[in-house]
């Protein structure tokens, strides 16, 4: 059916459009800018000006320097040990709890659900946690970064709704086949909730690539430090020093400039890269999330 | 079934307890790593919360290190900073609930009013992306751009303002901690706010086109009322968590000469307790914090429930 639209409304679409292009522009200007700027040439950058609407020049020299930095290096490579052990984890742990609490006629669930949900309103702190992991040896250690948040409450509770939503007979007709709960948890409530199952991975995983006070906090030795941790000397210490042994006095600071941007783009495209792949997973999600949490 | 009435009326609790546990030995088998955890890693620091009310010494243990009473607490109401925490730490979060929650609710309503599938699909993926950035590279870029150099600053002179260093400026701290706010979390925020958009009854558009109703009385009087559970419910959580602001992101951007605006209890228990080592002293503050916290989820809560019958629990 087609309804005329008036003069209001005839503004106001277009209206609507404009605004949300323009919204859409201040989202993306911040990182187009770093982008340009890493590849502009330092000596240019240094004094231009305002908005970067083109690069200026293209050199690739600052990406050279931060992929031949040690620390990156090794920080990607911890990172990516992380976000491996930490989301399956994550994934193990997750899933065993949200198959307990998904159950009928368990005695002792209701009591664990009160145990499990009362840590989302009421935590210790960060300090009594710190001595926690300390006490149990685990500082300077990467186990400090994920066995202490193996489990989110919050995602807990996504996957049991994901769980209950799995049809009843096809669990009576597996244990009438003589499946036992493992069985049951990995061959039909895990393949079942697979959507589910990659929101998790997308939240867990960026989570972990993105922490990094824990790192702070846990870690002493530098060989261990995530990624994050060394972008935050460079980018909020300004320590780009170590990374330019090899370049002259006067360019020392429009090239640290550049390879700060550089660094950014290196350190943010993997995730930028996964997310829109994932889009329409991680919408249905949180809408689990959203309507029964 | 066919037993006799007789035995099931007599079934002790020990019977009870034994016939649960034989038939859900390995769901118990599951749960034990998960219960583990959760008493360990949760239950375990507040157990360790007992600091508090001690004069903690690492080397004493908990049990060992002598008690202190209330000590802790009336040294923090006492202090000089008590004032400033507390009125940092609302502050920060009254303008954050007041810009940065509306923020994704109109996000929401104007996606929902665009005629064009794709486009609405476009505005939604790149307003996703911030959410994907890590805070340490926003924070990262926000210390950047706003540098004596940096590109908000050559803006600010091309409009004929001055040049300086923003963050060290306590003024503009807050404005700057809001604005990046509500640019990482409008996107991410709008979709739980589409999805109940999206669960709305279309036979009601209908029903209030064939009443005469036009756009703005659709979306006044079907669409808001739609998705006024999810902010509701939305809303108590951001209030009961009012006075627990994160410390990370506060952490990564401010510096002392901005304290005055910018230090927060949660940033002011991470000094004291993880940098100074000051542990009871800190904890004190911190449990402080989360008891008040605590009771403002529940008088959210308890005011949602009567105000408009949506509540958490």
């Amino acid at each position: 059916m087609q309804i005329k639209r008036s003069l209001g409304e005839f503004l106001f679409d277009h209206a609507n459009v404009l605004f949300l292009l323009g919204l859409m522009l201040v989202t993306l200007y911040p990182l187009v800018h770093v982008l340009f700027a890493s590849v502009s040439a330092p000596s240019r950058l240094i004094s231009h000006q305002g908005l970067l609407l083109l690069p200026l020049g293209f050199e690739l020299g600052s990406y050279g320097l931060v992929f031949k930095n040690p620390m990156i290096v090794r920080g990607y490579l911890n990172t990516m040990i992380i976000v491996l052990a930490g989301t399956t984890t994550n994934l193990v742990m997750t899933s065993l709890g949200a198959y307990v609490l998904s159950r009928r006629d368990v005695l002792w669930k209701k009591l664990m659900m009160m145990v499990i949900v009362f840590t989302m309103f009421f935590s210790g702190g960060i300090i009594p946690t710190y001595l926690l992991v300390r006490n149990l040896e685990m500082t300077n250690t990467l186990y400090a970064l994920f066995i202490p948040t193996a489990i989110s409450t919050y995602n807990l509770i996504i996957m049991r709704t994901a769980f209950m939503g799995v049809p009843y007979s096809l669990e009576e007709s597996a244990r009438i086949d003589g499946a036992k709960d493992f069985t049951i948890l990995f061959r039909i409530m895990i393949p079942l909730s697979l959507p589910v199952i990659a929101v998790m991975v997308l939240f867990y995983g960026v989570g972990h690539w993105n922490s990094w006070f824990s790192a702070m906090i846990y870690l002493r030795k530098r060989e261990l430090y995530p990624l994050q941790l060394i972008l935050r000397e460079i980018l909020i210490s300004s320590d780009t020093t170590q990374m330019m042994t090899d370049v002259g006095g006067m360019d020392k600071e429009p090239v640290g400039q550049t390879v700060k941007y550089a660094t950014i783009i290196v350190a943010t495209l993997p995730v930028l890269s996964i997310y829109p792949f994932l889009q329409k997973y991680f919408v249905k999600g949180i809408m689990i999330g959203a309507l029964k949490g | 079934m066919a037993q006799p009435a007789r035995t099931s009326i007599k079934r002790s609790i020990g019977t009870i307890l034994y016939r649960d546990f034989a038939k859900n030995k390995l769901i118990y088998l599951m749960a034990l790593p998960v219960m583990a955890y959760y008493i360990i890693f949760h239950y375990g620091p507040m157990y360790g919360l007992v600091i508090a009310f001690k004069y903690f010494a690492p080397a004493k243990g908990i049990l060992g290190s002598p008690w202190a009473g209330v000590y802790w607490f009336r040294e923090f109401f006492n202090s000089y900073f008590i004032e400033r925490l507390i009125k940092n730490t609302l502050l920060i979060n009254v303008l954050n609930l007041l810009f940065s929650f509306p923020a994704p609710i109109i996000l929401a309503l104007l996606l929902n009013e665009l005629r064009s599938e794709r486009y609405k699909r476009s505005v939604q993926t790149i307003t996703y992306l911030p959410h994907f950035i890590s805070l340490v590279v926003i924070c990262g870029m926000i210390h950047d751009f706003t540098s004596r150099d940096g590109i908000i600053n050559d803006l600010v002179v091309f409009f004929g303002g001055e040049r300086s260093t923003m963050l060290l400026n306590p003024g503009l701290f807050r404005p700057i901690y809001i604005v990046s706010e509500i640019w990482q979390g409008v996107g991410w925020g709008s979709i739980i706010y589409l999805a109940a958009l999206s669960s709305i009854d279309p036979e009601l558009y209908q029903a209030a086109v064939i009443d005469g109703a036009n756009r703005w009385k659709k979306i006044w009087h079907i669409t808001l009322p739609g998705i006024m559970p999810t902010i509701v419910i939305l809303l108590i959580l951001r209030v009961g968590s009012m006075m627990s602001i994160g410390h990370e992101k506060i952490i990564l951007l401010y510096n002392a000469s901005i304290y005055d605006t910018a230090d927060v209890i949660s940033s002011f228990v991470y000094r004291k307790g993880l940098l100074e080592s000051n542990y009871s002293y800190s904890t004190a503050v911190g449990l402080f914090n989360s008891a008040i916290n605590f009771m403002l989820v529940i008088l959210a809560n308890w005011l949602s429930r009567r105000a408009t019958d949506h509540s958490l629990w």
